[in-house]
Protein backbone atom coordinates (compact mmCIF):
# COMPACT_ATOMS: atom_id res chain seq x y z
CA UNK A 1 0.00 0.00 0.00
CA UNK A 2 1.53 3.36 -0.78
CA UNK A 3 0.72 6.70 1.34
CA UNK A 4 -1.47 7.96 -1.72
CA UNK A 5 -3.53 4.39 -1.33
CA UNK A 6 -4.46 5.99 2.09
CA UNK A 7 -6.18 9.18 1.22
CA UNK A 8 -9.55 9.10 2.10
CA UNK A 9 -9.21 5.71 3.05
CA UNK A 10 -11.03 7.05 6.50
CA UNK A 11 -13.08 9.53 8.02
CA UNK A 12 -13.23 11.16 11.36
CA UNK A 13 -16.88 11.21 12.64
CA UNK A 14 -17.30 12.21 15.70
CA UNK A 15 -15.65 14.84 18.21
CA UNK A 16 -15.96 16.11 21.08
CA UNK A 17 -14.35 17.72 24.02
CA UNK A 18 -14.71 17.57 27.79
CA UNK A 19 -15.50 19.74 30.47
CA UNK A 20 -12.93 22.00 30.01
CA UNK A 21 -11.08 25.24 32.28
CA UNK A 22 -11.01 24.22 35.68
CA UNK A 23 -12.85 21.29 36.75
CA UNK A 24 -11.43 20.60 40.39
CA UNK A 25 -9.52 18.32 42.61
CA UNK A 26 -11.56 15.85 42.76
CA UNK A 27 -11.70 14.84 39.12
CA UNK A 28 -9.27 13.00 37.70
CA UNK A 29 -7.99 12.97 33.72
CA UNK A 30 -9.41 9.18 32.73
CA UNK A 31 -12.84 10.74 33.51
CA UNK A 32 -12.51 14.01 31.18
CA UNK A 33 -11.31 11.21 28.48
CA UNK A 34 -14.18 9.03 28.80
CA UNK A 35 -16.53 11.89 29.08
CA UNK A 36 -15.10 13.49 25.45
CA UNK A 37 -15.16 9.38 24.63
CA UNK A 38 -19.24 9.40 25.19
CA UNK A 39 -20.25 12.13 23.28
CA UNK A 40 -17.59 11.53 20.61
CA UNK A 41 -19.23 7.98 19.73
CA UNK A 42 -22.85 9.78 20.64
CA UNK A 43 -21.91 12.48 17.99
CA UNK A 44 -20.68 9.47 15.39
CA UNK A 45 -23.77 7.07 16.03
CA UNK A 46 -22.05 4.80 18.03
CA UNK A 47 -20.82 3.37 21.06
CA UNK A 48 -18.95 1.77 23.14
CA UNK A 49 -19.31 -1.58 21.99
CA UNK A 50 -18.29 -0.67 18.66
CA UNK A 51 -14.88 0.53 19.46
CA UNK A 52 -12.31 -1.76 18.65
CA UNK A 53 -9.38 0.28 18.29
CA UNK A 54 -7.62 2.45 20.92
CA UNK A 55 -5.45 5.17 20.56
CA UNK A 56 -3.92 7.16 23.87
CA UNK A 57 -1.87 8.62 25.52
CA UNK A 58 -1.69 10.57 28.98
CA UNK A 59 1.26 12.44 30.62
CA UNK A 60 2.44 10.24 33.19
CA UNK A 61 -0.04 7.32 32.78
CA UNK A 62 3.05 4.81 30.82
CA UNK A 63 -0.36 2.60 30.64
CA UNK A 64 -2.70 5.25 29.42
CA UNK A 65 -4.81 2.23 26.78
CA UNK A 66 -5.18 0.36 29.88
CA UNK A 67 -6.80 2.94 32.46
CA UNK A 68 -8.64 4.52 29.17
CA UNK A 69 -9.44 0.82 28.35
CA UNK A 70 -10.83 -0.68 31.54
CA UNK A 71 -13.13 2.58 32.17
CA UNK A 72 -14.58 2.25 29.44
CA UNK A 73 -15.35 -1.14 29.37
CA UNK A 74 -13.69 -0.99 25.47
CA UNK A 75 -12.09 -4.41 25.09
CA UNK A 76 -9.77 -3.18 21.52
CA UNK A 77 -8.01 -5.75 19.07
CA UNK A 78 -5.93 -2.97 17.93
CA UNK A 79 -4.24 -0.63 20.52
CA UNK A 80 -1.75 2.53 20.07
CA UNK A 81 -0.17 3.95 22.98
CA UNK A 82 2.21 6.32 20.83
CA UNK A 83 3.53 9.05 23.02
CA UNK A 84 5.58 11.99 21.44
CA UNK A 85 4.08 14.42 23.69
CA UNK A 86 1.49 16.86 22.09
CA UNK A 87 1.70 16.00 18.90
CA UNK A 88 0.27 12.34 19.75
CA UNK A 89 -3.30 12.55 18.75
CA UNK A 90 -2.57 13.75 14.91
CA UNK A 91 0.11 10.44 15.01
CA UNK A 92 -2.72 8.35 16.31
CA UNK A 93 -5.14 9.54 13.50
CA UNK A 94 -2.44 8.44 10.85
CA UNK A 95 -1.72 5.20 12.49
CA UNK A 96 -5.53 4.79 12.72
CA UNK A 97 -6.31 5.24 9.69
CA UNK A 98 -3.12 2.94 8.52
CA UNK A 99 -4.77 0.19 11.26
CA UNK A 100 -8.35 0.49 9.45
CA UNK A 101 -6.72 0.51 6.02
CA UNK A 102 -5.25 -3.11 7.07
CA UNK A 103 -8.60 -4.17 8.78
CA UNK A 104 -6.82 -4.35 11.93
CA UNK A 105 -9.60 -2.25 13.69
CA UNK A 106 -13.28 -0.70 12.27
CA UNK A 107 -13.83 1.81 14.55
CA UNK A 108 -10.79 3.88 16.25
CA UNK A 109 -11.22 5.71 19.03
CA UNK A 110 -8.83 8.94 19.64
CA UNK A 111 -9.04 9.90 23.51
CA UNK A 112 -7.35 11.87 25.79
CA UNK A 113 -7.65 13.75 29.37
CA UNK A 114 -5.74 16.23 31.76
CA UNK A 115 -6.18 18.20 34.86
CA UNK A 116 -3.07 20.01 34.55
CA UNK A 117 -4.58 23.16 35.97
CA UNK A 118 -6.59 21.57 38.81
CA UNK A 119 -3.36 19.42 39.32
CA UNK A 120 -1.25 22.78 40.12
CA UNK A 121 -3.25 22.48 43.41
CA UNK A 122 -2.50 19.19 44.89
CA UNK A 123 0.96 18.21 44.68
CA UNK A 124 -0.24 14.87 41.61
CA UNK A 125 2.75 16.13 39.78
CA UNK A 126 5.51 13.94 41.10
CA UNK A 127 7.93 13.00 38.57
CA UNK A 128 9.15 9.61 38.09
CA UNK A 129 12.76 8.64 37.61
CA UNK A 130 14.48 9.87 34.28
CA UNK A 131 14.73 7.91 31.09
CA UNK A 132 18.27 9.32 30.52
CA UNK A 133 20.44 11.77 32.78
CA UNK A 134 19.86 15.32 31.33
CA UNK A 135 22.47 17.53 30.15
CA UNK A 136 20.06 20.78 30.83
CA UNK A 137 18.55 20.62 34.67
CA UNK A 138 21.74 21.96 36.09
CA UNK A 139 21.47 25.19 34.33
CA UNK A 140 17.78 25.76 35.16
CA UNK A 141 15.97 26.13 32.30
CA UNK A 142 12.21 26.36 32.96
CA UNK A 143 10.76 23.79 30.59
CA UNK A 144 9.43 23.50 28.53
CA UNK A 145 9.64 27.87 28.21
CA UNK A 146 12.91 28.49 27.55
CA UNK A 147 13.17 25.71 24.79
CA UNK A 148 10.54 27.76 22.78
CA UNK A 149 12.11 31.02 23.97
CA UNK A 150 15.72 30.33 22.93
CA UNK A 151 13.96 29.19 19.42
CA UNK A 152 12.61 32.48 19.67
CA UNK A 153 15.60 34.38 20.41
CA UNK A 154 17.50 32.53 17.31
CA UNK A 155 14.66 33.66 15.18
CA UNK A 156 15.09 36.92 15.73
CA UNK A 157 18.56 37.24 15.58
CA UNK A 158 18.20 35.29 12.40
CA UNK A 159 15.45 36.87 10.94
CA UNK A 160 15.01 40.27 12.41
CA UNK A 161 11.62 38.93 14.12
CA UNK A 162 10.01 41.28 16.79
CA UNK A 163 8.24 40.86 20.08
CA UNK A 164 5.53 42.71 18.33
CA UNK A 165 5.65 40.19 15.59
CA UNK A 166 5.14 37.17 18.58
CA UNK A 167 2.37 39.58 20.30
CA UNK A 168 0.46 40.03 16.98
CA UNK A 169 -0.09 35.50 17.65
CA UNK A 170 -1.13 35.71 20.60
CA UNK A 171 -3.67 39.26 19.54
CA UNK A 172 -5.36 36.91 16.67
CA UNK A 173 -5.74 33.81 19.21
CA UNK A 174 -7.49 35.65 21.30
CA UNK A 175 -9.78 37.53 18.85
CA UNK A 176 -10.76 34.03 17.80
CA UNK A 177 -11.04 32.94 21.44
CA UNK A 178 -13.85 36.13 21.85
CA UNK A 179 -15.86 34.02 19.05
CA UNK A 180 -15.73 30.87 20.64
CA UNK A 181 -17.99 30.27 23.77
CA UNK A 182 -15.71 27.74 25.28
CA UNK A 183 -12.78 29.37 25.29
CA UNK A 184 -10.87 29.97 28.59
CA UNK A 185 -9.50 33.26 27.92
CA UNK A 186 -11.69 36.05 26.22
CA UNK A 187 -10.90 39.52 27.08
CA UNK A 188 -9.76 41.70 25.16
CA UNK A 189 -6.11 41.80 24.49
CA UNK A 190 -4.17 44.18 22.57
CA UNK A 191 0.28 43.88 21.07
CA UNK A 192 0.90 46.60 24.15
CA UNK A 193 -0.70 44.63 26.66
CA UNK A 194 1.25 41.38 25.54
CA UNK A 195 4.80 43.64 25.37
CA UNK A 196 3.71 44.96 29.05
CA UNK A 197 3.71 41.21 30.46
CA UNK A 198 6.09 39.97 32.44
CA UNK A 199 8.71 38.38 30.46
CA UNK A 200 9.44 34.93 31.95
CA UNK A 201 12.26 33.12 29.70
CA UNK A 202 13.50 36.14 27.44
CA UNK A 203 11.51 37.18 24.68
CA UNK A 204 8.76 35.22 25.88
CA UNK A 205 6.06 36.84 28.24
CA UNK A 206 3.72 35.27 30.10
CA UNK A 207 1.25 36.27 27.56
CA UNK A 208 3.47 34.61 24.51
CA UNK A 209 2.66 31.26 26.60
CA UNK A 210 -0.22 28.93 26.45
CA UNK A 211 -2.74 28.73 29.28
CA UNK A 212 -2.71 26.04 31.67
CA UNK A 213 -6.08 24.43 31.75
CA UNK A 214 -7.97 21.11 32.34
CA UNK A 215 -9.57 19.37 29.36
CA UNK A 216 -9.72 16.95 27.45
CA UNK A 217 -11.37 15.28 23.84
CA UNK A 218 -11.69 12.64 21.78
CA UNK A 219 -12.16 11.82 17.96
CA UNK A 220 -13.92 8.69 16.39
CA UNK A 221 -12.36 7.56 12.48
CA UNK A 222 -13.65 4.68 10.82
CA UNK A 223 -13.75 3.71 6.97
CA UNK A 224 -14.80 5.77 4.17
CA UNK A 225 -17.46 3.16 3.26
CA UNK A 226 -18.83 2.78 7.10
CA UNK A 227 -18.75 6.86 7.68
CA UNK A 228 -21.41 7.37 4.22
CA UNK A 229 -23.96 5.75 6.83
CA UNK A 230 -22.99 7.18 10.20
CA UNK A 231 -24.69 10.65 10.52
CA UNK A 232 -22.53 13.64 10.42
CA UNK A 233 -20.93 14.44 7.59
CA UNK A 234 -17.78 12.48 6.92
CA UNK A 235 -14.25 14.24 7.15
CA UNK A 236 -11.61 12.53 5.36
CA UNK A 237 -7.88 12.16 6.53
CA UNK A 238 -6.39 12.99 2.88
CA UNK A 239 -3.29 13.57 3.71
CA UNK A 240 -0.53 12.58 6.78
CA UNK A 241 2.80 13.04 8.09
CA UNK A 242 5.68 12.35 10.82
CA UNK A 243 8.97 13.47 11.42
CA UNK A 244 11.32 13.98 15.08
CA UNK A 245 14.90 15.08 14.42
CA UNK A 246 15.34 15.67 18.46
CA UNK A 247 13.53 15.91 22.10
CA UNK A 248 16.52 17.89 24.50
CA UNK A 249 16.09 21.41 22.66
CA UNK A 250 19.92 21.82 23.00
CA UNK A 251 20.05 19.05 20.37
CA UNK A 252 17.91 20.68 17.96
CA UNK A 253 20.06 20.93 14.58
CA UNK A 254 18.39 24.79 13.80
CA UNK A 255 16.28 26.66 16.31
CA UNK A 256 14.93 28.05 13.21
CA UNK A 257 13.60 25.03 11.31
CA UNK A 258 11.34 22.51 12.81
CA UNK A 259 11.17 18.82 11.58
CA UNK A 260 7.51 20.28 10.50
CA UNK A 261 9.32 20.68 6.74
CA UNK A 262 9.43 16.99 6.69
CA UNK A 263 5.75 16.15 8.37
CA UNK A 264 4.04 18.56 5.80
CA UNK A 265 5.86 17.72 2.81
CA UNK A 266 4.72 14.23 3.67
CA UNK A 267 1.31 14.99 4.21
CA UNK A 268 1.23 17.16 1.22
CA UNK A 269 2.64 14.50 -1.28
CA UNK A 270 -0.16 12.01 0.34
CA UNK A 271 -3.18 14.09 -0.46
CA UNK A 272 -1.88 15.24 -3.93
CA UNK A 273 -2.62 19.06 -2.30
CA UNK A 274 0.22 21.89 -1.75
CA UNK A 275 -0.62 24.95 1.33
CA UNK A 276 -2.24 27.06 -1.52
CA UNK A 277 -4.93 24.34 -1.17
CA UNK A 278 -5.62 24.64 2.04
CA UNK A 279 -8.44 26.81 3.60
CA UNK A 280 -7.48 27.16 6.96
CA UNK A 281 -4.90 26.20 9.91
CA UNK A 282 -5.37 24.65 12.89
CA UNK A 283 -1.84 24.40 14.73
CA UNK A 284 -0.12 23.77 18.29
CA UNK A 285 0.09 26.81 19.58
CA UNK A 286 1.93 26.01 22.54
CA UNK A 287 4.04 29.43 22.54
CA UNK A 288 3.35 32.57 20.22
CA UNK A 289 6.64 31.49 18.21
CA UNK A 290 5.47 28.36 17.26
CA UNK A 291 2.53 29.45 15.46
CA UNK A 292 5.53 31.85 13.37
CA UNK A 293 7.75 28.70 12.68
CA UNK A 294 5.19 26.89 11.88
CA UNK A 295 3.18 28.35 9.23
CA UNK A 296 7.00 28.84 7.67
CA UNK A 297 7.74 25.28 7.63
CA UNK A 298 4.02 24.17 6.80
CA UNK A 299 4.75 26.08 3.83
CA UNK A 300 2.60 29.15 4.04
CA UNK A 301 5.33 31.64 3.83
CA UNK A 302 9.25 31.65 3.21
CA UNK A 303 11.36 31.10 6.02
CA UNK A 304 11.72 33.91 8.08
CA UNK A 305 9.10 35.88 6.77
CA UNK A 306 6.40 34.23 9.64
CA UNK A 307 7.01 37.68 11.80
CA UNK A 308 5.22 39.83 8.59
CA UNK A 309 3.18 36.61 7.51
CA UNK A 310 1.11 36.96 11.17
CA UNK A 311 1.07 40.70 11.41
CA UNK A 312 -1.43 43.15 10.57
CA UNK A 313 -4.62 40.36 11.47
CA UNK A 314 -3.93 38.39 8.62
CA UNK A 315 -3.86 35.34 10.75
CA UNK A 316 -7.19 36.44 12.71
CA UNK A 317 -10.96 36.71 11.99
CA UNK A 318 -11.05 38.28 8.71
CA UNK A 319 -7.70 38.01 7.36
CA UNK A 320 -5.97 36.06 4.97
CA UNK A 321 -5.72 32.90 6.33
CA UNK A 322 -7.80 31.79 9.37
CA UNK A 323 -5.01 30.27 11.84
CA UNK A 324 -6.54 28.54 15.29
CA UNK A 325 -10.15 29.49 14.97
CA UNK A 326 -10.62 28.21 18.29
CA UNK A 327 -8.37 30.77 20.27
CA UNK A 328 -5.90 27.83 19.94
CA UNK A 329 -3.44 27.11 23.32
CA UNK A 330 -3.03 30.50 23.94
CA UNK A 331 -6.26 31.62 24.27
CA UNK A 332 -8.83 28.80 24.34
CA UNK A 333 -7.74 25.68 25.94
CA UNK A 334 -4.24 23.57 26.84
CA UNK A 335 -4.76 20.52 29.15
CA UNK A 336 -1.14 19.67 28.56
CA UNK A 337 -1.19 18.27 25.87
CA UNK A 338 -2.95 20.12 23.13
CA UNK A 339 -2.89 18.00 19.69
CA UNK A 340 -6.63 16.59 19.90
CA UNK A 341 -7.82 20.18 19.75
CA UNK A 342 -7.01 21.18 16.37
CA UNK A 343 -8.13 17.77 14.87
CA UNK A 344 -11.65 18.78 16.82
CA UNK A 345 -11.56 22.29 15.46
CA UNK A 346 -10.94 21.31 11.92
CA UNK A 347 -13.31 18.80 11.75
CA UNK A 348 -15.97 21.20 12.70
CA UNK A 349 -14.82 23.89 10.45
CA UNK A 350 -14.97 21.38 7.73
CA UNK A 351 -18.86 19.93 8.33
CA UNK A 352 -19.78 24.09 8.98
CA UNK A 353 -20.39 23.53 12.79
CA UNK A 354 -18.49 26.44 14.27
CA UNK A 355 -20.82 29.01 15.35
CA UNK A 356 -20.32 32.70 15.52
CA UNK A 357 -16.35 31.55 14.28
CA UNK A 358 -17.67 29.43 11.10
CA UNK A 359 -15.64 30.26 8.08
CA UNK A 360 -17.17 30.47 4.82
CA UNK A 361 -16.86 27.29 2.47
CA UNK A 362 -14.16 25.58 4.58
CA UNK A 363 -12.92 22.54 1.89
CA UNK A 364 -9.38 21.70 3.33
CA UNK A 365 -7.85 22.09 6.94
CA UNK A 366 -4.29 21.30 7.81
CA UNK A 367 -4.07 20.14 11.65
CA UNK A 368 -0.65 20.21 13.14
CA UNK A 369 0.51 18.53 16.09
CA UNK A 370 3.66 19.59 17.75
CA UNK A 371 4.92 17.68 20.96
CA UNK A 372 8.28 17.79 23.35
CA UNK A 373 10.20 21.03 22.87
CA UNK A 374 9.66 21.82 18.93
CA UNK A 375 10.40 17.94 18.98
CA UNK A 376 7.88 15.61 17.41
CA UNK A 377 5.89 16.92 14.32
CA UNK A 378 2.66 15.42 12.89
CA UNK A 379 0.49 17.37 9.95
CA UNK A 380 -2.98 15.82 9.04
CA UNK A 381 -4.54 17.35 5.92
CA UNK A 382 -8.48 16.81 6.72
CA UNK A 383 -11.12 17.63 3.86
CA UNK A 384 -14.99 17.12 2.96
CA UNK A 385 -16.52 15.07 0.41
CA UNK A 386 -15.70 17.75 -2.25
CA UNK A 387 -11.89 17.68 -1.46
CA UNK A 388 -11.85 13.88 -2.03
CA UNK B 1 30.72 -3.30 36.92
CA UNK B 2 33.74 -2.91 39.27
CA UNK B 3 36.29 -2.30 36.84
CA UNK B 4 35.65 -0.86 33.49
CA UNK B 5 37.45 -1.95 31.04
CA UNK B 6 38.42 1.48 29.08
CA UNK B 7 39.87 -0.48 26.32
CA UNK B 8 36.88 -2.87 25.72
CA UNK B 9 34.60 -1.53 22.76
CA UNK B 10 31.06 -2.29 22.02
CA UNK B 11 31.13 -4.53 19.09
CA UNK B 12 32.35 -7.58 21.19
CA UNK B 13 30.72 -10.71 20.68
CA UNK B 14 27.01 -10.28 23.17
CA UNK B 15 26.52 -13.77 25.50
CA UNK B 16 24.68 -13.87 28.43
CA UNK B 17 27.50 -12.68 30.94
CA UNK B 18 29.42 -10.34 28.49
CA UNK B 19 27.06 -7.61 27.15
CA UNK B 20 28.04 -5.22 24.15
CA UNK B 21 28.23 -2.50 26.88
CA UNK B 22 31.65 -3.70 29.09
CA UNK B 23 32.98 -0.18 28.61
CA UNK B 24 32.39 2.55 31.14
CA UNK B 25 29.13 3.68 31.47
CA UNK B 26 29.24 7.25 29.45
CA UNK B 27 27.20 9.08 31.55
CA UNK B 28 30.05 8.16 35.12
CA UNK B 29 33.01 8.96 32.27
CA UNK B 30 31.50 12.39 31.73
CA UNK B 31 31.22 12.88 35.15
CA UNK B 32 34.85 11.56 36.27
CA UNK B 33 36.00 13.59 33.33
CA UNK B 34 34.68 16.41 34.64
CA UNK B 35 35.28 16.49 37.88
CA UNK B 36 39.09 16.51 36.71
CA UNK B 37 38.38 19.52 35.08
CA UNK B 38 38.07 18.47 31.80
CA UNK B 39 35.47 19.67 29.20
CA UNK B 40 34.93 16.10 27.72
CA UNK B 41 32.63 14.86 24.39
CA UNK B 42 33.03 12.09 21.93
CA UNK B 43 34.65 11.58 18.89
CA UNK B 44 33.17 8.90 16.86
CA UNK B 45 35.92 6.87 15.03
CA UNK B 46 34.00 5.87 12.03
CA UNK B 47 32.98 9.51 10.61
CA UNK B 48 34.82 11.85 13.04
CA UNK B 49 31.58 13.25 13.86
CA UNK B 50 32.25 15.44 17.51
CA UNK B 51 29.01 13.29 19.85
CA UNK B 52 27.79 15.01 23.06
CA UNK B 53 25.52 14.52 25.06
CA UNK B 54 27.67 10.77 25.39
CA UNK B 55 26.42 7.65 24.24
CA UNK B 56 27.53 4.54 23.51
CA UNK B 57 26.35 4.81 19.47
CA UNK B 58 26.98 7.48 17.03
CA UNK B 59 23.62 9.61 16.22
CA UNK B 60 25.75 10.33 12.90
CA UNK B 61 26.76 7.18 11.75
CA UNK B 62 25.55 4.22 13.91
CA UNK B 63 29.37 3.16 14.66
CA UNK B 64 29.64 1.86 17.93
CA UNK B 65 33.47 2.59 18.85
CA UNK B 66 33.62 6.55 20.41
CA UNK B 67 36.97 8.43 21.59
CA UNK B 68 36.60 10.83 24.72
CA UNK B 69 38.06 13.55 23.71
CA UNK B 70 38.91 16.91 25.75
CA UNK B 71 37.27 19.78 24.34
CA UNK B 72 38.81 23.86 23.88
CA UNK B 73 36.24 24.83 25.99
CA UNK B 74 36.16 27.69 23.66
CA UNK B 75 32.95 28.37 21.51
CA UNK B 76 29.81 30.64 20.67
CA UNK B 77 26.37 31.33 22.01
CA UNK B 78 24.13 30.49 19.55
CA UNK B 79 21.12 31.60 21.61
CA UNK B 80 20.40 32.56 24.97
CA UNK B 81 17.15 33.21 27.09
CA UNK B 82 17.54 34.89 30.25
CA UNK B 83 15.19 33.57 33.09
CA UNK B 84 13.55 35.75 35.74
CA UNK B 85 12.71 34.08 38.75
CA UNK B 86 10.32 36.46 40.93
CA UNK B 87 12.56 35.39 43.80
CA UNK B 88 16.15 35.06 42.40
CA UNK B 89 18.09 37.41 40.16
CA UNK B 90 17.60 36.92 36.39
CA UNK B 91 20.37 34.29 34.86
CA UNK B 92 20.90 33.18 31.72
CA UNK B 93 20.14 29.78 29.70
CA UNK B 94 22.20 29.56 26.66
CA UNK B 95 23.24 27.53 23.75
CA UNK B 96 27.01 27.19 23.22
CA UNK B 97 28.60 25.75 19.78
CA UNK B 98 31.79 24.78 20.86
CA UNK B 99 34.42 25.01 17.86
CA UNK B 100 35.08 21.30 18.04
CA UNK B 101 31.47 20.77 16.33
CA UNK B 102 29.26 19.79 19.45
CA UNK B 103 26.42 21.88 20.98
CA UNK B 104 25.64 22.23 24.87
CA UNK B 105 23.19 24.05 27.36
CA UNK B 106 24.51 26.01 29.67
CA UNK B 107 25.26 29.41 31.09
CA UNK B 108 27.27 32.56 31.59
CA UNK B 109 28.39 33.59 34.62
CA UNK B 110 30.12 37.17 35.46
CA UNK B 111 29.02 39.08 33.05
CA UNK B 112 25.01 40.56 33.72
CA UNK B 113 22.31 37.78 32.08
CA UNK B 114 21.36 41.09 29.72
CA UNK B 115 24.37 41.37 28.17
CA UNK B 116 25.06 38.17 26.47
CA UNK B 117 24.62 38.35 22.63
CA UNK B 118 23.92 35.55 20.17
CA UNK B 119 27.70 35.29 18.86
CA UNK B 120 29.21 36.28 22.03
CA UNK B 121 32.84 34.23 22.11
CA UNK B 122 33.01 32.28 25.36
CA UNK B 123 35.33 30.58 27.39
CA UNK B 124 34.39 27.37 29.37
CA UNK B 125 35.05 26.52 33.03
CA UNK B 126 34.28 23.47 35.47
CA UNK B 127 31.73 24.91 38.27
CA UNK B 128 32.87 22.40 40.90
CA UNK B 129 30.85 25.07 43.63
CA UNK B 130 27.56 23.11 43.65
CA UNK B 131 25.70 20.94 45.77
CA UNK B 132 25.18 18.62 42.79
CA UNK B 133 27.66 16.94 39.72
CA UNK B 134 30.37 19.44 38.64
CA UNK B 135 28.93 21.47 35.55
CA UNK B 136 30.11 23.50 32.73
CA UNK B 137 30.06 27.05 33.06
CA UNK B 138 31.14 29.65 30.42
CA UNK B 139 31.86 33.39 30.73
CA UNK B 140 33.11 35.99 28.06
CA UNK B 141 36.21 34.95 25.87
CA UNK B 142 38.72 38.07 25.04
CA UNK B 143 38.15 38.53 21.20
CA UNK B 144 41.68 37.58 20.86
CA UNK B 145 41.67 34.04 22.30
CA UNK B 146 38.11 33.76 20.38
CA UNK B 147 39.60 34.97 17.08
CA UNK B 148 43.08 32.43 17.79
CA UNK B 149 40.49 29.40 18.04
CA UNK B 150 38.12 30.30 15.34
Amino acid sequence: MSSRDLRGAAAIVGVAESDLGEVGQDRYAVELAAQAAGAALAEAGLTTRDVDGLFCAIAGRGMAPLDVGEYLGVRPRYTDGTMVGGSSFVSHLHHAALAIAAGACDVALIVYGSTARSDSGRGRLAMGPPELPSYEAAYRPRPPITGYALAAARHMHQYGTTRAHLAEVAVAARQWARLNPKAFARDPLTVEDVLAARVVSSPLSTLDCCLVTDGGGAVVVTSAARAADLPRPPVYLLGAGEAHWHRAISQMPDLTVTAATESSARAYAMAGLGPEDVDMVQLYDAFTINTILFLEDLGFCKKGEGGDFVSGGRIAPGGVLPVNTNGGGLSYCHPGMYGIFPLIEATRQIRGEAGERQQPGVSVAVAHGNGGQLSSQVTAILGGRDAL
Amino acid sequence: MTAPDREATATGPASHHETALTGSAPHREYLDRLAAGSVPFQTCDGCLTAVFPPRVICPACGATELRWSESSGLGAVYSTSVITPRDTDPYPVVLVDLDEGFRMMSTVVETPAADVPIGMRVRAHVDREGSSDPRVVFTAAEAAEGEEAS
